[in-house]
Protein backbone atom coordinates (compact mmCIF):
# COMPACT_ATOMS: atom_id res chain seq x y z
CA UNK A 1 0.00 0.00 0.00
CA UNK A 2 1.34 3.23 -0.60
CA UNK A 3 2.19 5.89 2.28
CA UNK A 4 -0.41 8.15 0.90
CA UNK A 5 -3.22 5.59 1.51
CA UNK A 6 -2.14 4.46 5.10
CA UNK A 7 -1.96 8.07 6.13
CA UNK A 8 -5.66 8.52 4.88
CA UNK A 9 -6.85 5.74 6.25
CA UNK A 10 -5.18 6.19 9.45
CA UNK A 11 -5.99 10.10 10.16
CA UNK A 12 -8.99 10.24 7.52
CA UNK A 13 -10.37 13.63 10.33
CA UNK A 14 -7.19 15.55 10.04
CA UNK A 15 -6.83 15.27 6.33
CA UNK A 16 -8.05 18.52 4.72
CA UNK A 17 -7.07 17.56 1.25
CA UNK A 18 -4.52 15.51 -0.88
CA UNK A 19 -3.42 15.00 -4.49
CA UNK A 20 -1.33 13.18 -6.62
CA UNK A 21 0.40 15.02 -9.57
CA UNK A 22 3.15 13.81 -11.61
CA UNK A 23 4.22 10.84 -9.37
CA UNK A 24 4.38 13.16 -6.21
CA UNK A 25 1.35 12.48 -2.94
CA UNK A 26 0.59 15.79 -1.42
CA UNK A 27 -1.59 16.02 2.17
CA UNK A 28 -2.58 19.09 3.73
CA UNK A 29 -3.69 18.45 7.73
CA UNK A 30 -4.08 20.27 10.31
CA UNK A 31 -1.09 21.39 12.61
CA UNK A 32 -1.95 19.58 15.37
CA UNK A 33 -1.71 16.27 13.79
CA UNK A 34 2.04 16.64 12.73
CA UNK A 35 3.66 15.21 15.28
CA UNK A 36 1.75 12.29 15.26
CA UNK A 37 1.69 12.22 11.42
CA UNK A 38 5.84 12.33 11.60
CA UNK A 39 6.06 9.75 14.28
CA UNK A 40 3.46 7.51 11.85
CA UNK A 41 5.63 8.47 8.61
CA UNK A 42 8.77 7.17 10.23
CA UNK A 43 8.35 4.32 12.48
CA UNK A 44 5.49 2.21 10.31
CA UNK A 45 6.22 3.70 7.14
CA UNK A 46 10.28 3.89 7.21
CA UNK A 47 10.02 7.78 5.54
CA UNK A 48 13.51 7.83 7.68
CA UNK A 49 14.60 10.82 5.93
CA UNK A 50 13.22 14.53 6.11
CA UNK A 51 14.81 15.93 2.98
CA UNK A 52 13.04 19.34 3.18
CA UNK A 53 11.33 21.90 5.49
CA UNK A 54 10.08 24.86 4.31
CA UNK A 55 7.26 27.40 4.04
CA UNK A 56 4.82 29.87 1.54
CA UNK A 57 3.42 33.41 2.72
CA UNK A 58 0.06 32.90 0.54
CA UNK A 59 -0.94 36.86 1.40
CA UNK A 60 -2.77 37.90 -1.84
CA UNK A 61 -2.65 35.01 -3.35
CA UNK A 62 -5.62 34.46 -6.23
CA UNK A 63 -8.32 32.11 -4.92
CA UNK A 64 -6.89 31.76 -1.12
CA UNK A 65 -8.41 34.93 0.06
CA UNK A 66 -9.97 32.83 3.04
CA UNK A 67 -7.97 30.27 3.61
CA UNK A 68 -4.58 30.68 6.45
CA UNK A 69 -2.30 32.62 5.32
CA UNK A 70 1.44 30.63 5.77
CA UNK A 71 1.53 26.97 4.72
CA UNK A 72 4.36 24.27 6.01
CA UNK A 73 5.69 22.38 3.57
CA UNK A 74 7.50 19.09 4.16
CA UNK A 75 9.64 16.60 1.85
CA UNK A 76 9.84 13.22 3.33
CA UNK A 77 11.96 10.67 1.55
CA UNK A 78 11.98 6.49 2.61
CA UNK A 79 15.47 4.87 1.83
CA UNK A 80 13.60 1.60 2.17
CA UNK A 81 10.62 1.67 -0.23
CA UNK A 82 11.81 4.97 -2.25
CA UNK A 83 8.91 6.48 -2.04
CA UNK A 84 8.39 10.45 -1.31
CA UNK A 85 5.19 12.46 -0.13
CA UNK A 86 5.00 16.08 1.14
CA UNK A 87 3.15 17.13 3.93
CA UNK A 88 1.83 20.91 4.28
CA UNK A 89 -0.01 22.40 7.21
CA UNK A 90 -1.83 25.54 6.75
CA UNK A 91 -0.83 28.03 9.63
CA UNK A 92 -3.47 31.01 10.65
CA UNK A 93 -1.53 34.23 10.94
CA UNK A 94 -2.87 35.71 14.65
CA UNK A 95 -0.93 32.03 15.91
CA UNK A 96 2.38 31.56 13.77
CA UNK A 97 3.08 28.43 15.52
CA UNK A 98 3.77 24.80 14.83
CA UNK A 99 5.15 21.48 16.70
CA UNK A 100 8.87 20.99 16.27
CA UNK A 101 10.37 18.11 14.59
CA UNK A 102 13.67 17.98 15.78
CA UNK A 103 13.61 15.71 18.40
CA UNK A 104 12.35 13.30 15.68
CA UNK A 105 15.11 14.81 12.88
CA UNK A 106 18.26 16.21 13.39
CA UNK A 107 17.95 17.63 10.31
CA UNK A 108 14.90 19.91 11.07
CA UNK A 109 16.85 22.31 13.55
CA UNK A 110 18.27 24.52 10.92
CA UNK A 111 15.80 24.18 8.09
CA UNK A 112 13.55 25.20 11.34
CA UNK A 113 15.56 28.20 12.17
CA UNK A 114 15.55 29.20 8.24
CA UNK A 115 11.77 29.64 8.47
CA UNK A 116 11.60 31.23 11.69
CA UNK A 117 14.00 33.96 10.34
CA UNK A 118 12.47 34.56 6.86
CA UNK A 119 8.81 33.77 7.96
CA UNK A 120 8.41 34.04 11.53
CA UNK A 121 6.88 30.90 12.44
CA UNK A 122 7.22 29.56 15.71
CA UNK A 123 8.60 26.21 16.25
CA UNK A 124 7.21 25.06 20.07
CA UNK A 125 9.66 22.91 21.33
CA UNK A 126 13.07 23.58 19.31
CA UNK A 127 15.74 23.78 21.97
CA UNK A 128 17.71 27.03 19.87
CA UNK A 129 15.63 29.09 17.85
CA UNK A 130 17.56 31.88 17.00
CA UNK A 131 18.05 33.60 12.92
CA UNK A 132 20.02 31.74 11.22
CA UNK A 133 20.65 34.03 7.67
CA UNK A 134 19.80 37.27 9.15
CA UNK A 135 22.22 39.21 11.83
CA UNK A 136 20.23 39.53 15.15
CA UNK A 137 19.70 43.37 15.08
CA UNK A 138 17.31 42.51 11.40
CA UNK A 139 13.66 43.56 12.30
CA UNK A 140 11.36 41.84 10.93
CA UNK A 141 10.92 38.37 8.31
CA UNK A 142 12.10 39.08 4.99
CA UNK A 143 10.31 36.51 2.73
CA UNK A 144 7.06 37.41 3.93
CA UNK A 145 5.05 39.21 1.31
CA UNK A 146 4.33 42.17 3.40
CA UNK A 147 8.12 42.92 3.85
CA UNK A 148 8.77 46.26 2.01
CA UNK A 149 10.64 45.08 -1.00
CA UNK A 150 13.28 47.85 -0.83
CA UNK A 151 13.53 48.08 2.54
CA UNK A 152 17.55 48.10 3.85
CA UNK A 153 18.57 47.61 7.69
CA UNK A 154 22.20 48.47 7.33
CA UNK A 155 24.79 47.30 10.13
CA UNK A 156 26.79 50.15 9.74
CA UNK A 157 25.91 53.34 8.22
CA UNK A 158 25.86 53.86 4.56
CA UNK A 159 27.18 57.26 2.49
CA UNK A 160 26.07 57.81 -0.99
CA UNK B 1 70.03 72.50 -16.21
CA UNK B 2 69.87 71.37 -13.45
CA UNK B 3 72.14 69.64 -11.61
CA UNK B 4 73.30 67.02 -14.19
CA UNK B 5 75.26 70.46 -15.89
CA UNK B 6 76.84 71.02 -13.07
CA UNK B 7 77.91 67.18 -11.55
CA UNK B 8 77.78 65.64 -14.62
CA UNK B 9 76.58 61.79 -15.42
CA UNK B 10 77.00 61.34 -11.81
CA UNK B 11 73.61 62.09 -11.03
CA UNK B 12 70.34 61.42 -11.80
CA UNK B 13 67.28 63.75 -11.24
CA UNK B 14 64.01 62.65 -10.26
CA UNK B 15 60.75 64.19 -8.54
CA UNK B 16 60.65 62.03 -5.83
CA UNK B 17 56.65 61.14 -6.09
CA UNK B 18 57.81 59.49 -10.21
CA UNK B 19 60.72 56.89 -7.94
CA UNK B 20 57.80 56.34 -5.16
CA UNK B 21 55.03 55.82 -7.36
CA UNK B 22 56.98 53.55 -9.96
CA UNK B 23 57.58 50.96 -6.62
CA UNK B 24 54.57 51.55 -5.49
CA UNK B 25 52.88 50.32 -8.64
CA UNK B 26 54.74 47.60 -9.84
CA UNK B 27 54.42 45.93 -6.50
CA UNK B 28 50.91 45.57 -5.40
CA UNK B 29 50.42 43.30 -2.19
CA UNK B 30 46.77 42.77 -2.63
CA UNK B 31 44.28 41.27 -0.12
CA UNK B 32 41.75 39.00 -1.74
CA UNK B 33 38.09 39.47 -0.33
CA UNK B 34 36.80 37.06 -1.74
CA UNK B 35 32.91 35.87 -1.26
CA UNK B 36 31.26 34.34 -4.14
CA UNK B 37 31.32 32.93 -7.89
CA UNK B 38 33.70 35.71 -9.33
CA UNK B 39 36.48 34.16 -6.91
CA UNK B 40 36.65 31.78 -9.86
CA UNK B 41 37.68 34.48 -12.44
CA UNK B 42 39.60 36.00 -10.20
CA UNK B 43 41.74 32.67 -9.62
CA UNK B 44 42.41 32.09 -13.46
CA UNK B 45 43.60 35.50 -13.47
CA UNK B 46 46.45 34.60 -10.60
CA UNK B 47 47.38 31.08 -13.01
CA UNK B 48 50.09 31.03 -16.13
CA UNK B 49 47.28 31.62 -19.02
CA UNK B 50 46.78 35.12 -17.85
CA UNK B 51 49.80 35.52 -15.23
CA UNK B 52 48.68 39.02 -13.00
CA UNK B 53 52.36 38.40 -11.94
CA UNK B 54 53.30 39.88 -14.99
CA UNK B 55 51.87 43.11 -13.24
CA UNK B 56 53.90 42.81 -9.72
CA UNK B 57 50.56 41.90 -8.29
CA UNK B 58 50.60 38.40 -7.97
CA UNK B 59 51.25 38.57 -4.04
CA UNK B 60 48.33 37.79 -1.73
CA UNK B 61 48.45 39.12 1.40
CA UNK B 62 46.17 37.87 4.07
CA UNK B 63 46.51 39.94 6.52
CA UNK B 64 45.06 43.22 6.11
CA UNK B 65 48.29 45.15 7.70
CA UNK B 66 50.31 43.76 4.92
CA UNK B 67 48.46 44.69 1.76
CA UNK B 68 47.84 48.03 -0.14
CA UNK B 69 45.13 47.14 -2.77
CA UNK B 70 41.73 45.27 -1.11
CA UNK B 71 40.12 43.49 -3.94
CA UNK B 72 36.40 42.84 -3.11
CA UNK B 73 35.40 40.11 -5.29
CA UNK B 74 31.77 38.87 -5.15
CA UNK B 75 28.29 40.04 -3.19
CA UNK B 76 28.88 41.90 0.04
CA UNK B 77 25.94 41.38 2.44
CA UNK B 78 24.92 43.88 5.07
CA UNK B 79 26.39 40.79 7.36
CA UNK B 80 29.43 40.87 6.12
CA UNK B 81 29.65 44.61 5.51
CA UNK B 82 31.11 45.41 8.84
CA UNK B 83 33.82 43.01 8.35
CA UNK B 84 34.85 44.63 4.79
CA UNK B 85 34.68 48.02 7.07
CA UNK B 86 37.30 46.81 9.32
CA UNK B 87 39.30 44.73 6.48
CA UNK B 88 39.27 48.02 4.81
CA UNK B 89 40.45 50.08 8.60
CA UNK B 90 43.10 48.10 9.23
CA UNK B 91 44.91 47.91 6.21
CA UNK B 92 47.83 50.65 6.20
CA UNK B 93 48.41 53.49 3.74
CA UNK B 94 48.19 53.90 0.99
CA UNK B 95 45.52 52.20 0.40
CA UNK B 96 43.45 51.34 -2.64
CA UNK B 97 40.40 49.83 -3.15
CA UNK B 98 39.21 47.76 -6.06
CA UNK B 99 35.84 47.17 -6.67
CA UNK B 100 34.94 43.41 -8.76
CA UNK B 101 32.17 42.88 -10.52
CA UNK B 102 28.26 43.83 -10.65
CA UNK B 103 27.98 42.90 -7.39
CA UNK B 104 30.68 44.66 -4.99
CA UNK B 105 29.93 47.96 -7.67
CA UNK B 106 26.38 47.57 -7.31
CA UNK B 107 24.85 44.64 -5.84
CA UNK B 108 24.30 43.59 -9.12
CA UNK B 109 21.05 41.66 -9.50
CA UNK B 110 20.70 41.13 -5.89
CA UNK B 111 18.20 44.77 -5.02
CA UNK B 112 17.00 42.45 -2.28
CA UNK B 113 17.21 43.20 1.80
CA UNK B 114 20.25 41.49 2.76
CA UNK B 115 22.78 42.78 0.00
CA UNK B 116 24.56 46.10 0.00
CA UNK B 117 23.91 47.74 -2.89
CA UNK B 118 27.70 48.72 -4.00
CA UNK B 119 30.52 49.00 -1.56
CA UNK B 120 31.11 52.26 -2.16
CA UNK B 121 28.66 52.92 0.31
CA UNK B 122 30.66 51.48 3.00
CA UNK B 123 34.36 51.95 1.89
CA UNK B 124 36.16 54.52 -0.80
CA UNK B 125 36.59 52.39 -4.37
CA UNK B 126 39.59 52.91 -6.51
CA UNK B 127 38.23 51.11 -9.76
CA UNK B 128 35.17 49.43 -10.17
CA UNK B 129 35.35 46.52 -12.77
CA UNK B 130 31.91 45.62 -14.89
CA UNK B 131 30.81 42.08 -15.27
CA UNK B 132 29.30 39.32 -13.87
CA UNK B 133 31.74 38.17 -13.59
CA UNK B 134 34.30 40.30 -15.52
CA UNK B 135 36.48 38.53 -17.75
CA UNK B 136 40.14 37.74 -16.71
CA UNK B 137 40.89 40.74 -19.25
CA UNK B 138 39.32 43.25 -18.09
CA UNK B 139 40.55 42.38 -14.77
CA UNK B 140 44.12 42.90 -16.05
CA UNK B 141 42.74 46.40 -17.45
CA UNK B 142 41.68 47.00 -14.36
CA UNK B 143 45.33 46.33 -12.84
CA UNK B 144 46.82 48.87 -15.58
CA UNK B 145 44.23 51.19 -14.46
CA UNK B 146 45.36 51.10 -10.92
CA UNK B 147 48.44 51.62 -12.42
CA UNK B 148 47.95 55.02 -13.91
CA UNK B 149 46.14 56.14 -11.00
CA UNK B 150 48.68 55.41 -8.29
CA UNK B 151 51.48 57.17 -10.97
CA UNK B 152 49.53 60.25 -10.66
CA UNK B 153 49.54 60.16 -7.34
CA UNK B 154 52.09 62.63 -4.54
CA UNK B 155 53.50 61.30 -1.37
CA UNK B 156 52.46 63.90 0.22
CA UNK B 157 48.89 63.70 0.65
CA UNK B 158 47.18 61.00 2.14
CA UNK B 159 43.74 60.10 1.38
CA UNK B 160 42.85 58.87 5.05
CA UNK B 161 43.46 62.75 6.24
CA UNK B 162 41.35 65.50 5.38
S1 LIG C 1 28.95 39.70 -10.25
FE1 LIG C 1 28.08 37.76 -10.99
S2 LIG C 1 29.80 36.31 -10.88
FE2 LIG C 1 30.32 38.07 -9.60
S3 LIG C 1 29.67 37.56 -7.53
FE3 LIG C 1 28.00 38.66 -8.51
S4 LIG C 1 26.70 37.06 -9.37
FE4 LIG C 1 28.69 36.14 -8.95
Amino acid sequence: MKAIESLKEKFSDKIISHDSFAGQDFITAKKECLKDMAVFLRDELHFDFLSDLTCVDYKGYPGRENAPRFETVYHFYSHKTKERISLKFPIEETSPNIDSLTGLWLAANWYEREVYDMYGIHFTGHPDLRRILMYEEFKGHPLRKDYPLKARQPRIPHED
Amino acid sequence: MGLETIFGNSFLTSRVDEAVNWARKYSFFQYPFVTACCGMEFMSVWASTYDIARFGAEFPRFSPRQADVLFVVGTVNEKLAPSLKRVYDQMAEPKWVVSFGVCATSGGFYDNYATVQGIDKIIPVDVYIPGCPPRPQAILDALIKLQEKVSKETVLKYKGLK
